[in-house]
């Protein structure tokens, strides 16, 4: 029992930061029809920049802004550069592309900080409350975790719903010709799409990092659980990439739990193809099939 | 005399036939004026054009793009190693060859099956998450796969008929790594004469038609996912046969020589060479053979620590292809081809 629920548990905090992720890179693929594959990397180097910040003497909380801000200038400065000139290409082009920036900033990253192992400090306790005398395995920073993604969430939706650049930023993703026509600066809405998401996916990084130890690939699996996660969910949908993130942190913790952490990945692959084998467009996809 | 040679150039067999031959003498000239440091990198080349091969026809001819031709690499080494454990008892060469091939082959089309109804960046995102997971099931088998540190491979006695006839064509005695550089070498002639020749014929232009334009091409009566399937599994035959060759060359079937890294310079090497041309992935797989040297080198010139140093050549191929899809997608051997075209027209 004790097992069971702390396994529930970190399973359920781990799924939230998938979660943030999955958001991510949906956020990307609302806007752009691109799968961002770079966004490990790119969520990874903004993390050493607060690992360098905090090593430097500064406080968690600059270096956990300082990430975020070079999240949002990384992801504007990419969009810019790179992804634009071949957001009319052929689709492969654009793979091609996020992968080339994967290499690119993975190396950089290890050229710059270097690839050996790095504790990253976390703000909060990491050892579990107690209540009489079970440990529940829910940690100070884990609540953090999920506290962080939720209001990360709540403004997101604020911003969609409420907010006139959320409502412009929606007509680009929907119909970036009608956008345009409509007076909407598709480019500038398309830039900032992605500023929000790199920042978004830059947070999961930190979360991820917080406790544990940083090395340059330290996000390359997280890229494909965020990406399970948000074909659970159908790639379409925000909340889908929630809910999807979720059911992939539970069953992944449970997987690692009862039979080994090394076949995680394995697992995620399974679900995968499980997934995209029965249900191609996700549990939550509203979209028919796919027009010639 | 001339329409004699022009009808054989005319013909697709004798003509690819013929360049093998030419390729065979020129990589028996260069391996016999190398040295044994050489040959070993000229094994490695073997081996990732072998797999770069396999990956441009399926992302060129086909338009399907694998980021698990790493993972499908280990699974032919790890086959390998399970073979050639020791020296006794072991399978002769081909025979390792061709079951780690084989063994390649299936489980491929097990995961070509699958990614046959897949269209996009689904396929990208299944593949990607097999390069992850493959290392992890290595590491999870600790009693038969040999977990962290690997399986060794123990390179089989050179036969005898084959030492004799490289004694007597260029009186140099064999050794084992420039043994291991021919049989990579071989293997890449015959991968690329069956390659080309299958992109040559009915198979190829099922497969390009599939790629143009799978609506028209269902329509001419072409079934969708067999010949994506095919595809696929040709692309991963190649990728277990060059595990097989790397499992030689480095002698060892490791989780850690299987990373993302891997899948990932593949990649770049046949983006960077051109999509689906062979001598574009030859010319990749060069470039991810030689080029770290050099990078490296200039790094530690300009101060770099070792550890720095190496993480260049990453960098410096990354950075290439993403200017290769930016400015000049057909990459290196189609850019020049256009440039020829235009230059004759």
């Amino acid at each position: 029992m004790q097992q069971f629920l702390t396994t529930a548990l970190s399973g359920l905090t781990q799924g939230m930061i998938f979660a943030a992720f999955a958001l991510a890179l949906v956020l990307i693929w609302r806007s752009t029809r691109i799968v961002n594959f770079a966004q490990a990397p790119m969520a990874m180097i903004t993390v050493y920049i607060a690992l360098v910040i905090i090593d430097a003497g500064y406080s968690y909380w600059l270096g956990f802004a300082a990430a975020l801000l070079s999240g949002l200038l990384l992801g504007a400065v990419v969009e810019r550069v790179a992804v634009r000139p071949v957001e009319d290409k052929p689709h492969i082009n654009a793979v091609i592309l996020t992968l080339g920036l994967f290499i690119v900033i993975h190396a950089l990253a290890a050229v710059i900080f270097g690839s050996r192992y790095r504790s990253f400090p976390a703000p909060f306790g990491l050892s579990g409350f107690k209540v009489g005398d079970m440990n529940i395995a829910l940690t100070g920073f884990g609540v953090f975790s999920i506290l962080a993604v939720l209001a990360v969430m709540l403004l997101l939706v604020l911003l969609f719903r409420f907010t006139n650049v959320g409502l412009m930023m929606r007509a680009s993703a929907f119909n970036q010709e009608v956008a345009r026509l409509l007076g909407v600066r598709v480019t500038r809405m398309l830039t900032q799409g992605w500023a929000l998401a790199a920042m978004v996916g830059s947070l999961s990084g930190l979360l991820i990092a917080g406790g544990n130890l940083v090395h340059p690939s330290y996000m390359d699996s997280v890229v494909v659980f965020g990406f399970v996660a948000a074909v659970l969910g159908g790639l379409d949908s925000p909340i889908g990439a929630v809910v999807g993130g979720l059911i992939l942190g539970v069953s992944l913790s449970f997987v690692s739990g009862y039979i080994g952490s090394e076949v995680v990945a394995l697992a995620a692959l399974v679900i995968l193809m499980v997934v995209l084998l029965v249900r191609p467009g996700g549990l939550f996809s509203h979209a028919p099939a796919r027009r010639v | 005399m001339t329409t004699f040679a022009q009808r054989l150039w005319s013909s697709t067999l004798a003509r690819h036939l013929l360049l093998a031959g030419l390729g065979l003498v020129a990589v028996a000239l260069v391996l016999e004026s190398t040295s044994a440091f050489r040959n070993g990198q000229f094994a490695v080349m073997a081996y990732m054009g072998i797999a770069a091969g396999g990956l441009t026809v399926l992302t060129g001819l086909n338009g399907q793009l694998s980021l698990g031709h790493g993972a499908f690499m280990a699974i032919g080494a790890y086959t390998t190693a399970l073979l050639l454990s020791d020296r006794d008892g072991a399978p002769p060469l081909l025979v390792a060859l061709l079951v780690a091939t084989v063994v390649t082959l299936v489980i491929g089309a097990g995961v070509g099956v699958a990614a046959a109804r897949l269209h996009g960046p689904y396929i990208a995102g299944a593949t990607l998450a097999l390069a992850i997971a493959v290392p992890g099931i290595a590491r999870y088998f600790q009693d038969t796969l040999g977990g962290e540190q690997g399986l060794t491979v123990v390179v089989p006695d050179i036969p005898g008929w084959f030492a004799d006839t490289a004694y007597f064509i260029t009186a140099n005695d064999v050794s084992t790594s420039k043994y291991v550089a021919y049989v990579g070498w071989i293997s890449l002639i015959v991968t690329y004469v069956l390659l080309a020749n299958l992109s040559r014929s009915r198979v190829g232009r099922t497969w390009r038609a599939v790629r143009d334009n799978d609506v028209a091409a269902e329509i001419a009566g072409i079934n969708l996912g067999r010949a994506r399937v095919l595809a696929f599994v040709v692309s991963t035959a190649c990728a277990g046969l060059a595990g097989a060759v790397l499992a030689l060359a480095v002698r060892l079937a490791a989780p850690s020589g299987f990373m993302l890294t891997l899948s990932l310079a593949l990649l770049s090497a046949v983006v960077l060479g051109g999509l689906g041309s062979l001598t574009g992935a030859l010319i990749g797989a060069a470039l991810l053979t030689f080029l770290p040297q050099v990078v490296t080198g200039v790094g530690l010139d300009a101060g770099l620590s070792d550890l720095q140093a190496a993480e260049l050549a990453p960098l410096v191929y990354g950075l290439t292809t993403i200017l290769v899809v930016i400015l000049a997608p057909a990459g290196i051997v189609g850019t020049a081809r256009i440039a020829w075209r235009r230059r004759r027209s």
